[in-house]
C-alpha cells in the first residue's frame, strides 16, 4: 500500500509491536526479581496463606511464558480474581491487582491519570508558546542586547529544578502577593474554572523549565534555516523581513519541534513527579513514587506500562505530523 | 540612461576586500557577464547591485544605481521596492534556493503580491501564467507541486519564472546554469535568450564558464582578485585578448571542436616540475594523438576500433590490455523500484592509454567507475583481470575537499595504501624494524608529494591548508601509492577552476606517459575529455551508446544523442555560438526532434 493510508497503518502496526515489546521487558524485570515475588506482591503484612493465594492467582508455578501470555490475556480481554470467597472481574485492560491496596490496578491510574493529563495539555500549550516564541525571538534578534538577555533567561530555565521555580513562584505568588491561591486539584468536570485557576501555576513552573529547551531547539533550527540559500532568494526578491521568519523560516524550524515535543509530552505525564509531589497534585507520577515506596508491584508495572504507551502514542503522533508537515519525508 | 551604473565599488569582509575599485555600466536592454574563477568576487558584484549585503557586516564603498536608485542610500522599503520588481535576481543552484515547503506556485505567487495589490488568485494565476512562459508542461497542475519533485532544469525554469513574475528590468543570473547538465544548460540559456529579445530585459550574467559568457552576452568583464581585468565587446575580448590573465584564461579553457594536442603541460606556472622529460614541445601541431613517449604502445598499435565485446578472446589477457570490462551490469533496488544503472557495458582499458567515459548526470558513469575499481559489484558481467579488491586499479575522486579525512595529515592519507599493503606490523609498539618501515613509508610519502608538484615537507599539513587544485594532487598521489596500472578519475577536474583544471589534466597525462598507467577519465565535461582522452565512450541511461577514437566520435559522430550533446556545448566563439543556437531552435521545431 502506497501513500499516506499505507503510511498511517504501517506506523500503527510499529506502535502496537513497540508497545508489546515494552510491556515483555517491564514485565520481565519485575516479575523476575529475586525473592519471594508472591511475598513482595501481598505486601509485608500477608499471611502464608494470602501470600499462597496471589501465588496462585499469578501462576509462579508455570514457566514464564505462560505467566506472561496470561498476563497479556488479562490487558486484552480482562480476568477474574478470586479473592478468597468472593470472585472479582477485572475488564480489560485489566493491569491486574494491588493486593495491598486491594484495588484493581487500571482504577487506580484511570483515578490519577485526568489530573497528570490536565498537568500536561495545560503546561504544554504554555511551554510551546513561551519556548518557540524566545527562540524565533533570539534567533532574529541575534546577537543584539535582547537576544543576550533571552538567552540568558532560557539558561537559567535549563539549569534551575522545578521544585526552585515553583517553590518561588508559589512563595512570590501565593504568598507574598497573594494573586492566586495555594494550589489545589480540583477536577475539570466538576468547576472548569477553578481547575485553570489552581493548575495555573503548576502548569507555569513545568512549561518553565521545559520552555528552555524548546527556546533554544527553536533558536537553533531558525538560525540554520536562516542561513539556507531559500532564504537568501525571498529577501533578494523584496519579501519582508517579517514573512522571511514567520513564514518559511519557522517553517523549516517546525520539524524539531514537533519531534521534541512528542518525547516532552510522552514523558511528562507519568514523569512530572516533582511538579505534581511540589503542588500536590494526585498524579500518575506520585502514584508512581508511592508504590515504588512500598513496593507494591502490580502498580508499579500497571503505571510503567501506561508511561510508555503515552511515550510511543506521542511519538507515533509526532511521525504523522512530522510527515504531514515536510512531505518530503518518504512514507515508509 | 543606462541601466545600472556602478562606479568604484569596492566590498570587504573582515580583512578581505572581495571586490576592488570595480566600475561598469550596463545600457537598457543590453547583456553583460562578469566573467572569473572562483574567488574574483563576481557574485559579490551581483549582490551588491541588489544591495544584499545590507546588514551582513560587509563594508560597502563607492556607488551602485540601478534602474534609477541609489542602492547605497536607499531606505530599506526603497531596496525592497527594487528587488524583484525592477532587478531580479536568478540564482546559482535551483533546488537549495527554493523553499522547500511551499509550493512552486504559492512561492512565486508570495513574491508577485509583495509588489503588486492584486488577489491571492490573481497572483496565483499569474504564477502559473509565467511558469508556463518558462516552458512548464502543464503549467497548472505543476505550479502545485513542491521543489523537490521538479527535475533540476525545472527548477531552474521555476526560478527564472520567478524572477519573471515582475517583468523586470535587469535579470542578474549569478552562474544560472553551473549545476545543470550540457543539454539542460542549453535550453536554459536558450530560453534565457529567447525572454530577452521578447522582453527586452537587460541581463548581467555572472559566470565562470567563459564559453557561457561568450553566447549570452554582448559585452565580457573579466575579474579577478576583485578588480577588473578587461572589458569590451565579447567578439573582442575573446578574439584578441589585450591583458596576459585574459590569455592564460582563454588557454586554459579545454576545446570541444579541436583535436587533442599531443602534450598537455600548461604555460601558466606550477608549483614544482619535478623531472621534466623531453617530450613534445608545448603547443606542438594538432592531430591525433601521438603516442605516448617511451610506452609500450604506439599510435599505430592502437586498434582502431576497440567495440564493445571486441575480438578479445574471453579469459585471456592480451599484455598490454590493463583492464578489460564484459558485460557489466548494475542494478540498484529491489523489485518494482529496480533499474540497471549500468547496462550491458564491455570496454578496454590499454596500458597508457586514456580512456575517456563521458555522459551527463545518471548516466550511470560514476557506477561505472566504481565498478571498474572494486568499489561495488557488479550485478553481471566481468571485469579481467578478475579478483576482488585490485590493489593495481585505484581512484581519485570528484571532491577533493570531502574525500580526504579532514583530520588527518595529507602525509598519512597518502601513507594509507601504503599500511595497508603493509608488512604485517601493526601500529602499535616500536620495535626497530617498525621504525624503519616508518622512515621507508614516510620517505615513500614525500616522493609521491613531490612527484604530484607538492613539497615532501607538505607531509604533516592538514588538507584545509590547501587549494583546491593542491588537494586534488594529494589525491593522486593516494591513488600512485598503491602502484596502480590503472587510476579510475571520477570527474576529477569538474570542482576546479579552468586554470587550476588544466594544470591537475596536464599532471594525470605527464603521469600516464611518464609511469605507462593506464587512465579512465569519467567526467560530464566533454572538451575535457576530449583532450585527454586516447578513446572515448558516451554514456546515456546506463548504456554506452558511442565509443571509439576520440576524434572520430567528435569529428564524425554517429549516435544521435552524441551529436545532441556536442551541439549543446557553449562554444567560445560568439559566432559560432550564434550558429549553433539557431541550429538547436531549429531542431526543436521539428515536431519528431526528441
Amino acid at each position: 500500500m502506497n501513500g499516506f493510508p499505507g503510511f498511517a497503518l504501517r506506523r500503527t502496526v510499529g506502535t502496537l509491536a513497540t508497545l508489546l515489546a515494552i510491556s515483555v521487558v517491564v514485565y520481565v524485570v519485575f516479575y523476575v526479581t529475586p525473592g519471594n515475588v508472591a511475598q513482595i506482591t501481598c505486601g509485608p503484612r500477608c499471611s502464608p496463606v494470602q501470600v499462597q493465594q496471589v501465588a496462585d492467582q499469578l501462576r509462579l508455578d508455570d514457566p514464564l511464558y505462560t505467566r506472561y501470555w496470561h498476563f497479556l490475556q488479562g490487558l486484552v480481554i480482562g480476568q477474574d480474581y478470586s479473592t478468597g470467597a468472593s470472585v472479582q472481574h477485572c475488564p480489560a485492560p485489566c493491569l491486574g491487582l494491588s493486593y495491598q491496596s486491594d484495588q484493581q490496578v487500571t482504577e487506580l491510574i484511570l483515578a490519577k491519570l485526568p489530573v497528570s493529563l490536565s498537568l500536561v495539555s495545560g503546561a504544554m500549550v504554555m511551554w510551546l508558546i513561551l519556548g518557540v516564541g524566545t527562540g524565533v525571538l533570539s534567533a532574529w534578534r541575534r546577537g543584539r542586547l535582547s537576544e543576550r538577555v533571552l538567552t540568558g533567561i532560557t539558561l537559567a530555565g535549563v539549569a534551575t529544578p522545578v521544585f526552585v521555580i515553583g517553590l518561588v513562584l508559589m512563595i512570590v505568588i501565593c504568598g507574598e502577593l497573594e494573586l492566586l491561591p495555594f494550589p489545589q486539584y480540583v477536577n475539570l468536570t466538576d468547576d472548569p474554572e477553578q481547575w485553570a485557576w489552581n493548575l495555573l501555576l503548576p502548569w507555569l513552573s513545568l512549561a518553565l523549565v521545559e520552555a528552555a529547551a524548546f527556546a533554544r531547539l527553536t533558536r537553533a533550527s531558525m538560525l540554520e534555516t536562516l542561513a539556507e540559500d531559500h532564504i537568501r532568494t525571498f529577501r533578494a526578491y523584496g519579501v519582508g523581513e517579517r514573512s522571511v521568519i514567520g513564514r518559511h523560516a519557522l517553517r523549516g524550524a517546525f520539524a524539531p519541534v514537533i519531534a521534541l515535543n512528542a518525547n516532552t509530552v510522552g514523558s511528562a505525564v507519568g514523569g512530572a513527579v516533582l511538579t505534581e509531589t511540589l503542588f500536590g497534585l494526585p498524579g500518575v507520577g506520585r502514584e508512581l513514587v508511592h508504590a515504588v515506596d512500598v513496593v507494591d508491584l502490580p502498580v508499579v508495572v500497571g503505571t510503567v506500562l501506561v508511561i510508555g504507551f503515552f511515550v510511543v502514542i506521542a511519538n507515533a503522533v509526532a511521525d504523522v505530523l512530522y510527515a504531514v508537515a515536510d512531505r518530503r519525508v518518504v512514507l515508509t | 540612461m543606462s541601466l545600472v551604473e556602478v562606479r568604484d565599488l569596492s566590498v570587504g569582509f573582515g580583512g578581505l576586500r572581495a571586490v576592488d575599485g570595480l566600475s561598469f555600466s550596463l545600457a537598457k536592454g543590453a547583456a553583460l557577464a562578469l566573467v572569473g574563477e572562483s574567488g574574483s568576487g563576481k557574485s559579490t558584484v551581483a549582490s551588491a547591485l541588489l544591495g544584499l549585503h545590507r546588514g551582513t557586516g560587509a563594508r560597502v564603498g563607492g556607488s551602485v544605481e540601478v534602474a534609477g536608485v541609489d542602492v547605497q542610500r536607499a531606505s530599506d522599503d526603497e531596496l525592497r521596492r527594487l528587488r524583484g520588481a525592477r532587478a531580479a535576481m536568478v540564482f546559482q543552484d535551483p533546488l537549495s534556493s527554493l523553499d522547500p515547503y511551499y509550493a512552486i506556485g504559492d512561492q512565486i505567487a508570495e513574491v508577485y503580491r509583495v509588489h503588486n495589490r492584486v488577489s491571492r488568485r490573481a497572483a496565483r494565476a499569474r504564477a502559473v501564467g509565467v511558469l508556463d512562459r518558462v516552458g512548464i508542461q502543464d503549467a497548472g497542475r505543476r505550479s502545485r507541486s513542491r521543489p523537490h519533485e521538479f527535475s533540476g532544469g525545472m527548477r531552474q525554469r521555476a526560478l527564472i519564472a520567478m524572477a519573471l513574475a515582475c517583468e523586470p528590468d535587469l535579470l542578474i543570473a549569478d552562474e544560472p546554469t553551473t549545476a545543470l547538465d550540457v543539454t539542460v544548460q542549453a535550453q536554459i540559456l536558450d530560453l534565457l535568450h529567447v525572454l530577452r529579445e521578447e522582453t527586452g530585459t537587460g541581463l548581467l550574467l555572472v559566470t565562470h564558464d567563459v564559453g557561457v559568457a561568450a553566447g549570452n552576452a554582448d559585452e565580457i568583464l573579466v575579474m579577478r582578485h576583485g578588480r577588473m581585468v578587461e572589458q569590451g565587446p565579447v567578439a573582442d575580448v575573446l578574439g584578441g585578448p589585450a591583458q596576459p590573465y585574459t590569455r592564460q584564461l582563454l588557454g586554459a579553457v579545454p576545446r570541444v571542436d579541436v583535436p587533442r594536442t599531443g602534450d598537455l603541460r600548461v604555460d601558466a606556472p606550477r608549483g614544482v616540475t619535478p623531472g621534466v622529460d623531453s617530450g613534445p614541445a608545448p603547443g606542438s601541431a594538432p592531430g591525433p594523438a601521438p603516442g605516448p613517449a617511451g610506452g609500450a604502445t604506439s599510435a599505430g598499435s592502437v586498434p582502431g576500433g576497440s567495440v564493445p565485446g571486441g575480438s578479445v578472446s574471453r579469459g585471456s589477457v592480451p599484455a598490454d590490455v590493463v583492464l578489460e570490462a564484459v558485460g557489466l551490469r548494475r542494478e540498484f533496488g529491489r523489485g518494482k523500484h529496480a533499474f540497471a544503472a549500468v547496462d550491458d557495458v564491455s570496454l578496454t582499458v590499454r596500458r597508457g592509454e586514456t580512456l575517456g567515459i563521458v555522459g551527463e548526470s545518471g548516466s550511470g558513469k560514476t557506477t561505472l567507475g566504481r565498478m571498474l575499481v572494486g568499489l561495488l559489484e557488479p550485478t553481471a558481467g566481468r571485469i579481467l583481470p578478475g579478483g576482488g579488491v585490485r590493489p593495481d586499479v585505484q581512484m581519485v575522486f570528484q571532491d577533493p575537499v570531502s574525500s580526504l579525512n579532514p583530520r588527518r595529515t595529507v602525509g598519512e592519507s597518502v601513507a594509507d595504501p601504503l599500511r595497508a599493503r603493509g608488512t604485517g606490523t601493526r601500529p602499535f609498539g616500536r620495535s626497530p624494524e617498525r621504525t624503519g618501515e616508518e622512515a621507508r613509508i614516510r620517505g615513500r610519502v614525500r616522493e609521491l608529494l613531490e612527484r604530484v608538484g607538492l613539497e615532501g615537507a607538505h607531509y604533516d599539513r592538514y588538507p584545509h591548508e590547501f587549494s583546491g587544485g593542491q588537494r586534488q594532487r594529494v589525491g593522486i598521489a593516494r591513488a600512485l601509492a598503491a602502484d596502480p596500472r590503472v587510476i579510475v578519475c571520477d570527474e576529477p577536474v569538474s570542482a576546479l577552476d579552468v586554470t587550476t583544471q588544466a594544470q591537475v589534466v596536464a599532471l594525470l597525462d605527464e603521469l600516464r606517459r611518464e609511469l605507462g598507467l593506464a587512465l579512465v577519465f569519467v567526467a560530464h565535461d566533454l572538451a575535457v575529455v576530449r583532450q585527454v582522452s586516447d578513446h572515448v565512450a558516451v554514456m546515456r541511461r546506463g548504456r554506452i551508446v558511442e565509443y571509439g577514437p576520440t576524434d572520430e566520435v567528435y569529428g564524425a559522430p554517429q549516435d544521435p544523442y552524441t551529436r545532441q550533446l556536442l551541439a549543446a556545448v557553449p562554444a567560445l566563439d560568439p559566432a559560432v555560438a550564434a550558429a549553433r543556437r539557431a541550429t538547436r531552435r531549429a531542431a526543436r521545431r521539428e515536431p519528431a526532434a526528441m
